[in-house]
């Protein structure tokens, strides 16, 4: 099997450059790649285009990066949560591309599979679907959106073995396999990372194809943005 | 006298079926799950990535790797499925989730609705609310009837950016259920103690009223 281990987020992150676009994988907190986001503030990368579910709160995420600056442009469905997002944007420091939230995944999704656009419904009629082409199918019109590219995809997964095959945790896969599928290159930061044969081929999500390189991440901090809970009868 | 949230909430879990998924979005429309009738079941999706949502977990029993689109922590009914977000509005957009419900600022008598952006105010994003409301066979609106300011939500004509086109069901506030037809507003039900003429008052929009409109049961 091809051998995609880095040593670490260092390592697999040393190429990024300012002015690049990284998708990075997560939805709100949840699985998110805490140790290359850590790392690309140590590497004070700016002018990166970031393309993000959400943009992290004020101290953890991607609110990291907008702390010091590094982000000019956000592509995301949702930036609520993050006031120094807001003094940005509304200073003009920060630009902001709100999409769909299943417009982003399938256009991330859609690069991953050599599909250069495709129509929805979603957004037609509103200003999400000013100045694009519109079909009528069946009766219903559709907007034409194009495939999101990204010279790195940066993704967070619970397993992975050796040659980049994927297995997440609960909700935390969300836009990680479809970013991992869209990067000219992905990382992938694990939990565990194991030799290959010792992951199920039946049980992986993303297979290691959609890999550049990988890395056993540490000190995950998992941080909670909305503890709820019910108290015991 | 008007419902409460917790009123809405209970009168919209009448609409629901058996075997039916939903999609529940945050605010009002999420203590939906809190008065589904017994005699049926049905299943919760949440857009970022669950089908068999369940409730919120015990104290120190909080999952980081299991939240609903809301970032809340929750947990998984037996028979829950992960997915990825592409597969999550696969479902969406494929019209596999029979009902949409949530919030609205506006929502105008043809079906259109107005809930992500308000001009000169912060822009948080549309999130999942536009390929939903897009795609959604069967969507309800839950809201107040008015804003804060007392002026009425049920309008001619939204004035603040669209969400989505023509695309509203249903509506239940805190004084009425509502059909939207291709004539208007109509009135289905009342809320329990609300007259006709309060209904019409904090209703700008095109208002059909036929026959007697009886009280919702709730």
């Amino acid at each position: 099997m091809i051998n995609k281990v880095v040593a670490s987020a260092e390592e697999a992150c040393k190429e990024i450059q300012s002015g690049m676009t990284i998708m990075l994988g997560g939805f709100g907190l949840c699985g998110i790649p805490e140790n290359c986001i850590s790392e690309l503030v140590k590497l004070k990368v700016n002018n990166l285009t970031c393309i993000s579910n959400n943009a992290g709160v004020d101290d953890f995420g991607l609110g990291f990066l907008l702390q010091h600056r590094q982000i000019k442009k956000m592509v995301s469905s949702y930036v609520g949560e993050n006031d120094e997002f807001e003094r940005q944007m509304l200073s003009g420091e920060l630009e902001v591309d709100l999409i769909p939230q299943g417009s982003l995944a399938e256009r991330c999704r859609a690069a991953g599979a050599g599909i250069p656009a495709f129509y929805t419904p979603a957004g037609y009629g509103t200003e999400v679907g000013e100045g694009k082409e519109v079909r009528v199918f069946d009766g219903k019109p559709h907007i034409l959106e194009e495939a999101l590219t990204a010279d790195y995809a940066i993704v967070k997964a619970w397993k992975g073995d050796k040659t980049g095959n994927l297995i997440f945790k609960g909700t935390a896969r969300n836009f990680n396999p479809a970013m991992a599928m869209a990067g000219e290159i992905t990382i992938a930061e694990v939990e565990e990372l194991v030799e290959p044969g010792e992951l199920d081929p039946n049980q992986i999500h993303i297979p290691g194809i959609f890999i550049q390189k990988i890395f056993k991440g540490h000190s995950y901090e998992k941080r909670i943005e909305q503890r709820t809970t019910r108290k015991k009868d | 006298m008007a419902l409460d949230k917790n009123g809405i909430a209970k009168r919209i879990a009448q609409e629901l079926q058996d075997r039916w998924y939903v999609n529940l979005g945050i605010g009002i429309p999420t203590l939906v799950a809190n008065h589904i009738p017994e005699e049926i079941s049905v299943d919760f999706q949440s857009e970022n990535g669950i089908l068999g949502m369940g409730p919120f977990p015990f104290e120190g029993e909080e999952d980081a790797d299991l939240i609903n689109a809301g970032k809340q922590t929750i947990t998984a009914v037996p028979g829950a499925v992960y997915f990825d977000s592409a597969t999550s509005f696969a479902m969406i957009r494929g019209q596999h989730v029979q009902l949409t419900v949530l919030g609205a600022m506006e929502v105008s008598e043809n079906g259109d609705i107005a809930n992500w952006k308000i001009p000169g105010k912060m822009v948080k994003g549309m999130g999942g609310a536009m390929d939903l409301v897009a795609s959604a066979d069967n969507i309800i609106v839950a809201m107040m009837h008015t804003n804060k300011r007392g002026e009425s939500k049920l309008l001619k004509q939204c004035s603040l950016p669209l969400t989505g086109v023509g695309c509203v069901k249903k509506i239940v506030t805190n004084l009425a259920v509502l059909d939207v037809t291709k004539e208007g507003f109509k009135l289905i039900e009342r809320a329990p103690g609300v007259s006709v003429e309060e209904i019409k008052k904090a209703t700008e929009g095109k208002l059909i009223i036929e026959g007697d409109i009886p009280e919702m049961n709730i």
